[in-house]
């Protein structure tokens, strides 16, 4: 498949905005039992939050790069029954709804007790509207990656690995900003997100190297025989009906020289778990905001080359009638 | 339905219909298919579930799949839902083509009923394709396939085209040997009639009474 | 789930206030459909088949339905344009002028010329379909320098199978597919009558008949061939001549039909010493002089054994082999016993060895093709009644069935390759019979058809039409056009010694020989619809040297170039005088039956083109243009006897125009008479084309079915031919298995007989090429190569989208062919280190060409071959300079010449078939290797970028149309 810029940057920023807000609402869950105490948690949450919510808002812009109408967008909302594209649609305005309610409802320090418990902390509405949060975090994650994962013949991708990777990727490079985020603002809490993210980004590590070890002996079901209908051991395309290309030469095909295309899975493997690994490590004994930045800029970057990687390593089917040649 | 540098360098543009050529087997024993391929109008299209906008729709009278030109936002989704690549964007509209099975020829009561078939199946020089209703175990196509061995494309996806292809028909002469071997062959008309050789002494000529 | 109604509704009809339909015939090939041309405000919006049109029922090709992309294509020249002064040919440098100036300026230099030399005024067209009338032009102007594309296209075949069996492929003739149970086509891809053709085929298949493809590539139509066998290009005559052995070893072919309808049975003189040797024996019946064969041969008598008047109309039991002693000892044999000597060493094994076909393989077919015709024979319940007066209650058909073209005929040895084809088809008795080869009108004509050129330089004289035909159909030494020493008349050396019976004439070295000065220099070329400066010329990269070439003074060697056609071909940019022609869709046109008609097998048909929008700018049809210039020159046939103008405008010189004063014989055949009661022949008819308008643009007149087969010898068919004046005579047409034309100029080369004789250099070459019976020679231009060193043969092909170099500013053809391959069997490119899709050099003893390669498993490894003329001058047709046309297509013309090396025939002869001077296309020799690691991968030879010419439309960056709005 060809890696759309639009598409990457879409899943990128979504997914660290979705880490970063369980970030924050782990810290949260974890004060709320007395694991951590924030020294600030008002304005931590509320610039936390802010910052979850414009790499959500970043994008959701990239996304609209992506459509030929974005002005007929709305219309996509139609079809949650069947079309996970509709659901993301749904689920990442909704989303963003909750980190925004999240994120006011620390700025302003309107924060309710809505259940009388025992500890002031688990009483709160942000508590709850945290939980609410986190569960359309994980739908969106399970919604952005099911759009990928549902379709059977794009076998790279129809795998639960997708899911999980789209998940704990995401969610790694939301804790490795949260380290340098709190770094900044919350000291207290780079241990504790520091740890989460080296786990998390290890954790990924294994599910991504599952589904490269997958994808490597991957046998593909279609075949020219059964593109075409002949059963013969040598078929050979000879012409495509075009010659100067056409959309499925442009949206099916990475375009990308073999080289690049290998050295892209090393770089992203580097960049997205041994580099953030190591800062995380250095960063959280030195507790260097600028290592730990280094970090998560890194892992993103990483993540960037892992996304184009993960479209372009994606054979569609349709190729088989598209040779390129 | 649009096309860039259409004198240029690299000229395309949108298709609904491509024909391909692929070569099969080794010299000298090797075939030449032409390969036609539109969409196939799936029973199960892959295509429609996946469009957010219900753009991408089957109809229900007769099962063709189409996209709604005013709902399509141009994701592209659908084209990474179809496993055949029937489906390709309009560069300058922004929105998914695919074939329409001439839906606005076949409905078209101011044509002739000969004539209400898809373009492509009367511009086929050898009526290679066949148009009706695969439903209908008795129509032309449906007998065409169940005689014929009518196969789908790429069943392994379960998606069910109503569009089938047929597969390559060959006949073969068997010679017999003795077929050559026949009591009126003309050679045997050439040799010379048996006739009296003159010259030789004859009864006639020591018979003296 | 319901589906919410969509908002784009797909079955909604356009404002049908807004649109017209109009019928007219489809010029994007030279099948000439029907179409049906869909307009919405006035512009074209679609162009469909015409259901109701007779040759394609409605099927359309790609090209066909792509025809709006050619009228509205930014390469359309709208203005008449002259060449600035002080710019070179080539540089494309123009400036408007009006139609009145460039009508002053031919009219003045014609007119000149035609009181002096009409033979300095040259006219060649390209594949025009309108040679009735370009001919008629050039007629009457008096020069004989006049030929269509024919010569370089496939005249082999017309004349191959003319000179045989009086009816030809093409147009002219084709194979029963209806009933045939087999059928061969041997050296054909995509050609004329495609959509035809490939409608039979599909409906031969269906009834389950056996297609055997016999061609060095499996593309086209020998995709769907149940057998396809790879054969060496140029040795087709070997094939043919090993299936003729082996049919007449085994005894397969059909007697009783060689004995009555060909002259196998009938007696050759073979007494050497005789002026008479290798004449047909003939009785002294006195003989009536016209172009038919008298019925006075004679044969052997298998009763009485001697021989007797060949006369079909008495009981007779002839042998069809044997030699014998007539009574005064001159000794005799029978045609066949000749054929069958000839063919004696022409074994399946040792075509084996030329062809690269199996022994086995070559008898099988043999076999097939015998074992068909013979056991599978039809019978149709159809009384008709020989020529001779003998009623038949059947027609019988033997069901085999051929069709070839270009691969057999574009090589120097092609004519007798068809000979051998022809004799093949009618040993198995297949002549216009059901199953088999069908005639179709004007077809059969006579062997040779009447049709003859000038005889000599006293028949071109000024201000006097030429006596004779332009092109015709030598029948013997005296009917060439050459002067008292032999030499020829015409510029292109057509119908001379070199080239007795180059009966479609030899356009390809009209610039040579004028550039040359030999034979002579002429003033003025025209040239219409052909790319001479590109893929219509061989050695294309000289022959555009040529065009520029300047002599000592610094005038041009042709001094003045007139090209006219409608888009901005590479040879537009080398006239002096452009004028912009009218696509298809703006003009009338006829294919008449004076030319080449569009007649199915039961019967004539000729249909016209109505225009179905008005002309673009200033473009002209050249019509309008000859009957202009044929006006203005008062050239007789275009003026009353006051030489004012007779004809208002081509419509009406269409309706009114008759072959002489009162013939009844004009262009159109139907709805003649005053009310259009007559068909054929009769008066004109002042509503003519609005009665073809009402009818499809079609006239068809179906033969009584009686009339439909054996036309060769069906009184019914010849005596109403002969009334409806498609022929002169209503005389039997028999087969030439042997010919006797042939022969007259082998006798003439070996000085044996009286009239012409050819010069000494050429005695040899006639002698040798002129034989009566087919055979196998390697093709001229191999015999002079160093065939080590160009191991591989070159062909090239036309693709189903693009009919030569027509298309390439076609938006929607060019995306499907946009650059051309050199595809090489794979296992001859991986020996030469050569991988998929690399560049290579093919190389040729004139040149080379920097091209890609693409492997292919369908294709003799001993062959290479690409698409004709997809590859383009840089800027040429008003593409981008970049166009992948001429950055990755090439043109393998540049590595083949139009004249061979020098050897004992002459210096400059053309690389043409020595009987019929048909362009030797395939005969080129070529060697293959790998670029250089430094090379740029872009085709070479380049060319310096064409700019557009003034008044040509802008190229736009896009195109769009859309379903229900209107043209971006």
């Amino acid at each position: 498949m060809h890696p759309a810029l639009s598409v990457i940057f879409l899943t990128t920023l979504i997914g660290a905005g979705q880490g970063l807000f369980l970030a924050l609402f782990t810290a949260q869950s974890y004060a709320a039992v007395d694991f951590v105490t924030i020294q600030n948690p008002q304005q931590f949450y509320a610039y936390g939050s802010g910052i979850a919510l414009l790499l959500l808002i970043g994008g959701l812009l990239a996304s609209f790069f992506h459509l030929g109408h974005p002005e007929r967008a709305w219309r996509s909302v139609a079809r949650w029954r069947t079309s996970w594209l509709s659901r993301e649609v749904i689920a990442l305005p909704a989303f963003m709804f909750f980190v925004f309610v999240y994120g006011v409802m620390h700025y302003f320090g309107w924060d309710p007790l809505v259940i009388k418990t025992e500890h002031p902390l688990q009483g709160q509405l942000s508590l709850y509207i945290g939980i609410i949060g986190t569960v359309l975090c994980f739908a969106l994650f399970i919604c952005t990656a099911m759009i990928y994962a549902c379709l059977k013949f794009l076998q790279e991708w129809h795998s639960p690995l997708t899911v999980i990777n789209y998940t704990l990727l995401g969610t790694a490079s939301g804790f490795t900003l949260a380290t340098a985020y709190s770094a900044m603002m919350a000291p207290e809490l780079v241990t504790l997100f520091g740890t989460w993210a080296t786990i998390i980004t290890l954790t990924a590590l294994v599910s991504r190297t599952a589904s490269l070890l997958r994808n490597a002996r991957i046998k593909h079901k279609s075949s020219l025989q059964t593109a075409i209908g002949v059963r013969h051991t040598n078929i050979q395309q000879k012409a495509m009906g075009l010659m100067g290309g056409s959309f499925n030469t442009r949206e099916f095909f990475h375009g990308a020289k073999m080289g690049l295309f290998k050295s892209m899975k090393w770089i992203f493997l580097v960049l997205v778990f041994l580099v953030p690994v190591v800062l995380l490590a250095t960063g959280m004994r030195s507790a260097s905001i600028d290592i730990l930045i280094t970090a998560f800029v890194a892992q993103y970057l990483g993540l960037l080359a892992e996304r184009w990687f993960f479209f372009a390593q994606a054979k569609h089917p349709q190729n088989l009638y598209y040779q390129t040649i | 339905m649009s096309d860039d540098n259409p004198y240029g360098k690299d000229p395309t543009g949108t298709f609904f219909n491509r024909v391909q050529s692929f070569e099969i087997g080794d010299y000298p024993n090797t075939e030449l298919v032409h390969f036609p391929k539109s969409c196939l109008h799936c029973e199960e299209p892959p295509c429609v579930p996946v469009c957010p906008t219900g753009a991408s729709y089957k109809r229900e009278e007769d099962g063709i799949v189409l996209v709604d030109y005013d709902k399509c936002i141009g994701c592209k989704y659908c084209s990474w839902a179809c496993p055949y690549g029937a489906r390709e964007l309009d560069e300058h509209q922004k929105v998914m083509k695919k074939c329409t099975l001439c839906v606005d020829r076949i409905y078209d009561e101011a044509l002739p009923e000969a004539e209400r078939k898809p373009a492509c199946v009367l511009a086929c020089p050898t009526n290679a394709r066949l148009f009706g209703d695969v439903h209908d175990s008795e129509s032309e196509v449906s007998v065409t396939i169940r005689e014929s061995g009518g196969y789908q494309l790429m069943p392994e996806w379960g998606t069910q085209p109503a569009n089938h292809y047929l597969p390559r028909r060959k006949t073969k002469i068997k010679i017999h040997e003795d077929e050559l071997i026949r009591a009126d062959n003309p050679l045997k008309k050439e040799g010379l009639k048996p006739k009296t050789v003159v010259d030789e002494a004859t009864l006639d000529d020591v018979t003296s009474w | 789930m319901s589906t919410p109604k969509p908002i784009h509704d797909p079955i909604k009809q356009p404002d049908s206030e807004r649109i017209e339909v109009k019928n007219t015939t489809c010029y994007m090939c030279a099948c000439r459909c029907g179409i049906r041309v869909t307009l919405r405000d006035g512009e074209v919006r679609y162009i469909q088949g015409n259901p109701d049109h007779p040759l394609n029922k409605g099927i359309i090709c790609a090209k066909g339905s792509s025809g709006i992309m050619k009228q509205y294509s930014p390469a359309r020249l709208t203005k008449p344009l002259r060449r600035k002064p002080g710019a070179d040919r080539g540089d494309s440098e123009f400036e408007e002028i009006s139609w009145d100036e460039a009508f002053s300026i031919m009219e003045e230099r014609m007119a000149k010329l035609r009181k002096t030399d009409p033979k300095q005024f040259a006219m060649f067209t390209g594949r025009d379909q309108m040679q009735a009338m370009t001919g008629l032009f050039a007629k009457q102007y008096g020069t004989p320098n006049y030929a269509a594309h024919g010569g370089f296209c496939s005249v082999n075949m017309a004349a191959g199978m003319i000179y045989t069996i009086g009816g030809s492929f093409w147009e002219f003739g084709g194979p029963d597919l209806e009933r045939s149970k087999l059928f061969v086509m041997i050296g054909t891809a995509e050609d004329h009558h495609s959509n035809p053709l490939k409608m039979e085929l599909s409906k031969f298949k269906r009834q389950g008949g056996k297609f055997i493809s016999i061609n060095p590539v499996r593309t086209g139509y020998s995709a769907i061939a149940d057998e396809w066998i790879p054969i060496k290009p140029g040795t087709d005559a070997a094939l043919l001549m090993a299936l003729n052995h082996e049919i007449i070893r085994t005894g397969l072919y059909d007697r009783d039909f060689l004995i009555e309808y060909s002259n196998s049975a009938e007696l050759v003189n073979m007494d050497d010493n005789s002026t008479e040797y290798g004449m047909f024996v003939r009785a002294e019946v006195p003989e009536e002089e016209g172009c038919f064969d008298p019925q006075n041969k004679l044969w052997w008598d298998r009763n009485t054994d001697k021989a007797i008047v060949a006369d079909r109309a008495i009981d007779h039991d002839p042998y069809l082999l044997g030699e014998y002693a007539l009574q005064d000892g001159t000794p005799v044999k029978t045609s066949f016993q000749l054929l069958h000597e000839r063919l004696e060493k022409y074994t399946p094994e040792w075509a084996e060895n030329i062809t690269g076909i199996p022994a086995a393989t070559i008898r099988r077919l043999a076999h097939e093709m015998g074992i068909t015709a013979r056991d599978e024979k039809i019978e149709l319940p159809i009384a008709w009644t020989d020529v001779w007066g003998r009623e038949h209650d059947t027609v019988t058909g033997n069901p085999v069935s051929f069709h070839a073209m270009r691969g057999l005929a574009a090589h120097s040895n092609g004519f007798h390759s068809i000979r051998a084809l022809s004799i093949l088809m009618s040993l198995l008795g297949t002549i216009d019979r059901p199953g088999g080869f069908r005639h179709k009108a004007p077809f059969p004509r006579p062997i040779p058809p009447c049709a003859k050129t000038p005889k000599g330089p006293e028949d071109v004289q000024p201000e006097t039409p030429l006596n004779g035909m332009p092109l015709g159909w030598p029948a013997d030494p005296d009917d060439l056009f050459v002067d008292d020493k032999g030499e020829p008349v015409r510029l292109d050396k057509a119908f001379s010694w070199e080239f007795p019976l180059s009966v479609h004439g030899m356009m390809h070295n009209a610039i040579t020989n004028a550039w040359r000065g030999d034979p002579y220099t002429i003033d003025t070329l025209l040239i219409f619809m052909a790319n001479m400066a590109w893929n219509s010329s061989m050695n294309t990269e000289q022959v555009r040297d040529m065009l520029n070439d300047k002599d000592d003074n610094g005038e041009y060697k042709i001094p003045y170039l007139i090209v006219c056609d409608a888009f901005q071909s590479e040879m537009v940019s080398y006239a002096d005088l452009v004028l912009p022609d009218t696509t298809y869709l703006e003009r009338h046109d006829v294919m008449s039956m004076l030319d080449r008609p569009i007649s199915e097998y039961d019967g004539p048909v000729d249909s016209v083109r109505i225009p179905v929008l008005p002309p673009t700018g200033e473009c002209k049809p050249f019509q309008e243009v000859l009957l202009e210039l044929g006006t203005r020159l008062k050239l007789p046939a275009f003026v009353n006897e006051k030489g004012e103008r007779k004809f208002r405008d081509y419509p009406d010189f269409v309706v009114n125009f008759e072959t002489e004063p009162g013939s009844g014989i004009g262009f159109l055949s139907g709805w003649r008479g005053k009310g259009g009661e007559q068909f054929m022949k009769g008066e004109p008819n002042p509503n003519q084309w609005e009665m073809y308008e009402k009818n499809n643009c079609v006239f068809h007149y179906e033969l009584p079915r009686s009339f439909q087969y054996m036309r060769n010898w069906n009184k019914g068919y010849l005596e109403w031919a002969q009334e409806h004046r498609l022929t002169r005579y209503a005389e039997p047409i028999n087969i030439h298995i042997y010919s006797e034309v042939l022969q007259k100029f082998r006798m003439a080369a070996q000085g044996k007989s009286d009239g012409k004789q050819p010069p000494d250099h050429l005695r040899k070459r006639v002698e040798t090429y002129f034989d009566p019976l087919p055979f196998y020679y390697e093709p001229l231009e191999s015999q002079l190569t160093d065939k080590h060193k160009y191991p591989l043969n070159a062909v090239t092909q036309r693709p189903m989208a693009m009919y030569h170099s027509w298309d390439s500013q076609n938006a929607w053809l060019r995306q499907i062919h946009t650059y051309n391959y050199l595809y090489v069997n794979s296992a001859t490119a991986k020996a030469e280190g050569i991988a998929d899709g690399d560049w290579l050099w093919v190389e040729s003893q004139w040149g080379k060409v920097r091209c890609l390669c693409r492997y292919s498993e369908a294709l003799e490894p001993g062959t290479v071959w690409t698409w004709n003329a997809i590859g383009k001058a840089s800027g040429a047709w008003n593409l981008e300079p970049n166009a992948n046309e001429s950055k990755q297509g090439f043109l393998l013309n540049h590595v083949i010449s139009e004249e061979l090396p020098a050897h004992d025939a002459g210096e400059h002869i053309s690389n043409s078939d020595p009987v019929t001077g048909q362009a030797g296309w395939y005969d080129v020799r070529v060697r293959i290797y790998k670029v250089g690691d430094n090379e740029k991968p872009v085709t070479m030879p380049q060319f310096d970028p064409v700019k557009p010419a003034p008044g040509q439309p802008k190229r736009k960056s896009w195109l769009g149309f859309f379903a229900g709005g209107k043209k971006q």
